[in-house]
């Protein structure tokens, strides 16, 4: 009979609640008071950028570009931080590699934390919905790794950047030598979502544009980290190909590589495949990593040019680690932001979006631009061969493809873009 | 031809390491009646245990095989540990209590193993002596697969040995049959619970190591095998090692030549495979039917209106929730939106499991389903919000009226599968259907009209519609529905006897709750802008699970305060630390322990014993 009280606990636990959020929130709401009383000072007040990305689902992946952010904003400040001696701060976030985690958390960032910027995130997913919340909060996005062509043209925004070359772009530098083989027979393997499709679809599309003569016989659609390497290696095989567009990674990349190493897959044949030569993916093949795959990746070690070299050793002097292809995009993209934000002479959003429409700035791939048409930064990737040396995977034969070369007209661009 | 038969090969291959780690899984449910997620832990141990091995001692045949042996056993020996620790303080609880306290385990494990062994995937050495191929047939096929293809039908023949032919096997497998009789026969159940989590942990364990020269370890792989381990578990037929065997040679043939016909829906190949042969065979391939199959409630005091003053403890509560825009930031509020919601979509999973003994693992699609309905009402018919929530409960109940027909018509885990079948078809749907739901990339800018975009507005908003259905769902429970179904939950049997179309109730009841969560979904998606597949995804379904659990399924206040404990307890953890699955897997493991009865069944306890002394 004395069931009648159950009801009490979720009236306790609402109230705790509550009570726990009340709490922090005036704290929030006094730190806000004391924001505003500042902005009236307007000096020694940090330049603040909420920074959202997957770091438990990713940890291999964002802890190096995590790495690079950090490099990145210790020179800024360092060089006496932003608009006359503003200091620039990061409010880093994990998002557990949920669209709606991160939505949730840019919000935090946005009513708490009072950041004027929003940066990061790695899946394309989470990267869509941050974008467009960016929108909705007209609050500046500078989207780091997320690689759909979606984020900058068809779902594209006033508010959205993103500094990395897209799938687009990546497939057009891989066509352009698969063009030059004489291959005529192609297979494709991608994981089958949206980053897999469009890469196949791209790469089908502008290879047949150079090459009518081509034609694909075969393509396989393993679901992202579940390949079923034996007998998608015997699928592919079977149907006799004189060449393969790869587009899977991670660990389905180095099942599918042992697998078609002792089927005997890659013998006389070629492989284009994509992201392939960067560090994250052909470190952990070790002396397995595979030879002759024409790829686009960052031979981290080989790149001479000043910009790099300095980059490099502030990265290694820093971090007792080569640096990754993370590294790279984590530091360049709050390279950009600082150069943003200096540009527009303010932290308000829409001068820091002006600012980043046509913003060049140097990299440690060189020089590189926001485009105003549609947000893309002109960032390109490496394009060479794979080969082992010293037991470890390694890109030869490697010449920078610099992204503006490697993207549609303009026309097509403005035709994509719904604004 | 040749072709084939060297697909056939790599279907076997498959097929062996399925086997490993899914009679592991049959062998420990056919016994203690576990349903244990942290199955594919142990998997993902073996495989990390055992390229540490391997990297250290590999270089020989005899180092390898050795260091996969040993990491078998260390596995083996965590699993009897889970049991002596864990587990074994459980054993009064609900059944279903068991689960959490596993899921709490693959929370840890998946931090532990990071920590330990580093976020990269770490590629193994390939087994000395078997690193090249041979030809079939003109086709070159790996040693090592054939190594593998010899070892399934070895363990088979291991296991039938110590399960046919010695004194320990005899008990196990009368305890499978009848485990109060073995028990009251003299046979101490704990011992044998111990032993038999030894055995399929450390099975689990070998099918991990094995993976080292196939594959890189990396900390995905748990996720992974589990759910196809207990496709091929049920598909089987659940406690038959046989049935395991041949489920896992199907499965490994239906991949492999599945990817020829089929090369874009391997996603959901074995789903569809798995829901057909349960409609067909319900209690899958070589399984029996169950005296008393598993239910998800044990038969606590029954659930009672509330009289008197405690009547109005919902309105109060209410009351006071409306309150708190008042004081609160936006912050704050976007967080009590989701816990609204959230407890909406998990008291909707609970009409299922507290009242009707169902326990879903699909859950999610309904929630998805509302948010997928309201979310393309918007975008491809400029549907305004208010009919876009509406729809929501519409289309996620017309889905679960559609999949509820099937799934009632069985029971337990054979249920459970089921749902997750239907969930996990709806999800890979939406997840490649570009046209429509945009695949991956989801429904962008589905937001709410201005009168609704302030966060005070939209959480009065969520607060009336899912508070609504949450009294809605309470009368529910009460109403002469609610008492049938509860019949239908105790004793199916009686309930028959005396007239009542369990069954037919089940089946309302399942779209009840679907449309409930589709509600839960619509206002979802309008709190967050956007839509995508990880909606409907399995650890959606998971955690509303775990919050159901977490409240304790014995009340109807449990799921909300569940939510609420869960959700607040995910987000706070996650803000401060990238450890936060490891905290809110210890934290579960410590409720588990304290509150074997659920949080609210626990101060109900509490309440019950001041009253009555």
């Amino acid at each position: 009979m004395n069931r009648r009280h159950l009801l009490l606990a979720p009236g306790a636990a609402a109230l705790a609640a509550a009570l726990c959020f009340a709490a922090p929130n005036s704290a929030a709401q006094a730190q806000s008071a004391q924001v505003q009383s500042a902005q009236v000072q307007s000096i020694g007040q940090p330049i603040r950028v909420g920074e959202i990305n997957s770091y438990t689902g990713l940890p291999a992946f964002t802890v190096p570009y995590r790495q690079g952010w950090q490099l990145a904003v210790e020179e800024v400040n360092a060089a006496g931080g932003l608009l006359g001696g503003r200091k620039l701060e990061v409010v880093s976030r994990d998002d557990a590699g949920k669209p709606d985690d991160a939505v949730r958390v840019a919000q935090e960032l946005l009513s708490n934390e009072k950041v004027d910027l929003l940066a990061g995130t790695y899946f394309s997913h989470v990267g869509l919905a941050v974008a467009d919340f960016a929108a909705r909060n007209k609050v500046p996005f500078v989207a780091a790794e997320p690689l759909t062509d979606a984020i900058t043209w068809t779902k594209g925004n006033r508010y959205t950047f993103r500094l990395r070359p897209s799938t687009y772009m990546q497939a057009a530098m891989l066509v352009e030598e698969a063009a030059k083989l004489p291959a005529k027979r192609w297979a494709t393997v991608a994981p089958n979502y949206e980053y897999g499709q469009s890469a196949v679809q791209w790469f089908r599309q502008l290879l047949s544009e150079k090459r009518p003569d081509v034609e694909f016989v075969a393509e396989q659609w393993p679901a992202q980290g579940k390949l079923e390497a034996g007998p998608t290696v015997q699928a592919l095989a079977a149907a006799k190909p004189d060449a393969i567009f790869n587009v899977t990674f991670g660990a389905d990349l180095a099942k599918f590589v042992r697998e078609g190493e002792g089927r005997g897959l890659f013998r006389n044949r070629t492989v284009v495949s994509l992201l392939t030569g960067e560090p994250e993916y052909l470190d952990p093949m070790k002396d397995e990593a595979p030879e002759g795959w024409i790829v686009t990746g960052y031979p981290q070690e080989q790149i001479d040019t000043p910009e790099h070299k300095a980059f490099r050793d502030a990265y290694v002097a820093r971090f007792k680690e080569t640096p990754r292809q993370g590294s790279v995009v984590g530091y360049a993209t709050f390279k950009a932001i600082a150069a943003a934000v200096e540009k527009a002479g303010s932290t308000d959003p829409e001068k820091v979006v002006d600012a980043l429409s046509g913003l060049a700035l140097p990299s440690p791939f060189g020089p590189i631009a926001f485009r105003a048409l549609d947000h893309q930064a002109t960032m390109g990737a490496y394009v060479g061969k794979t080969t082992v040396k010293n037991g470890q995977g390694v890109m030869t034969g490697w010449r920078y493809a610099d992204g503006a070369d490697y993207l549609p007209s303009d026309e097509a661009v403005r035709k994509m873009r719904p604004e | 031809m040749s072709f084939y038969l060297v697909q056939f090969l790599s279907g076997l291959a498959t097929a062996a390491t399925l086997f490993l780690v899914s009679s592991g899984l049959t062998i420990v449910f056919g016994v203690t009646r576990i349903v244990n997620f942290a199955h594919g832990s142990f998997y993902m141990l073996g495989a990390y245990l055992g390229w540490t091995l391997v990297e250290r001692w590999g270089t020989t045949p005899l180092g390898f095989w050795g260091g996969v042996a040993a990491a078998s056993l260390a596995v083996g020996l965590l699993g009897a540990l889970m049991e002596v620790g864990l587990l074994r303080r459980l054993y009064r609880s609900p059944e279903l209590f068991q689960l959490l306290a596993t899921f709490g385990v693959v929370l840890v494990v998946q931090d532990a193993a990071s920590w330990i062994w580093g976020a990269e995937d770490l590629l193994g050495r390939r087994a000395p002596g078997l690193k090249g191929s041979i030809d079939i047939l003109d086709q070159p096929f790996p040693l090592y697969d054939l190594v593998l293809i010899g070892l399934g039908p070895l363990v088979l023949g291991l296991l039938w040995l110590l399960f046919n032919r010695t004194r320990w096997g005899t008990l196990v497998r009368a305890a499978t049959q009848d485990r109060d009789m073995a028990s009251a026969l003299g046979v101490d159940p704990a011992r044998l619970f111990t032993g038999v989590l030894f055995l399929g942990s450390a099975l689990a364990g070998l099918g991990g190591a094995l993976q080292v020269p196939r594959e890189a370890v990396n900390l995905h792989m748990d996720m992974a095998i589990v759910v196809e381990a207990f496709v091929v578990v049920v598909v089987g037929g659940m406690g038959s090692l046989t049935g395991a065997f041949v489920a896992s040679l199907l499965i490994g043939q239906l991949q492999a030549f599945g990817i020829l016909v089929f090369p874009q829906i391997t996603l959901v190949l074995v789903f569809l495979f798995m829901a057909v042969v349960l409609v067909i065979r319900p209690y899958g391939l070589l399984g029996r039917a169950e005296d008393a199959p598993p239910t998800a409630a044990s038969p606590g005091p029954p659930l009672i209106p509330s009289i008197g003053p405690a009547r109005w403890v919902p309105a109060l509560l209410l009351a006071l929730l409306a309150a708190v825009p008042l004081v609160a930031g936006d912050y704050a509020l976007i967080v009590l939106t989701e816990v609204v919601i959230l407890a909406l979509l998990a008291a909707s999973l609970h009409l299922l499991i507290g009242l009707g003994g169902l326990v879903s693992f699909g859950h999610a699609a309904y929630f998805g389903l509302g948010a997928y309905g309201a979310a393309l009402l918007v975008k491809h018919l400029a549907a305004p919000m208010p009919l876009a929530l509406a729809a929501a409960p519409l289309v996620a109940g017309l889905g679960a009226l559609a999949a509820g027909w099937f799934c009632v018509r069985r029971s337990g885990l054979y249920f459970a599968m089921l749902t997750l079948a239907f969930a996990q078809i709806v999800w890979s749907v939406t997840f490649q259907w570009y046209g429509v739901t945009g695949g991956d990339n989801g429904v962008l800018g589905v937001w709410p009209p201005d009168w609704a975009a302030g966060k005070a507005a939209y959480y009065w908003l969520t607060l009336a519609l899912a508070g609504g259905a949450l009294l809605l769902l309470r009368r529910a429970a009460f109403a002469p529905f609610g008492y049938t179904l509860r019949a239908g939950r105790d004793s199916a049997l009686r309930a028959e006897s005396v007239g009542i179309d369990v069954r037919r109730h089940q089946w309302l009841s399942f779209a009840l709750a679907g449309s409930a969560a589709g509600l839960a979904g619509g206002l979802y998606a309008f709190s967050k802008g956007s839509v995508f597949p990880t909606l409907m995804a399995v650890p959606v379904s998971v955690d509303a699970l775990v919050m159901v659990l977490m409240g304790g399924i014995q009340t109807l206040s449990g799921p909300v305060v569940g939510a609420a404990l869960f959700h607040l307890l995910e987000t706070e953890a996650m803000s401060l630390t990238d450890w936060w699955r490891l905290v809110l897997g210890a934290v579960i493991l410590v409720l588990v322990l304290a509150f074997p009865k659920g949080v609210a069944g626990f101060a109900r306890d509490l309440w019950t014993r001041g009253r009555d002394t």
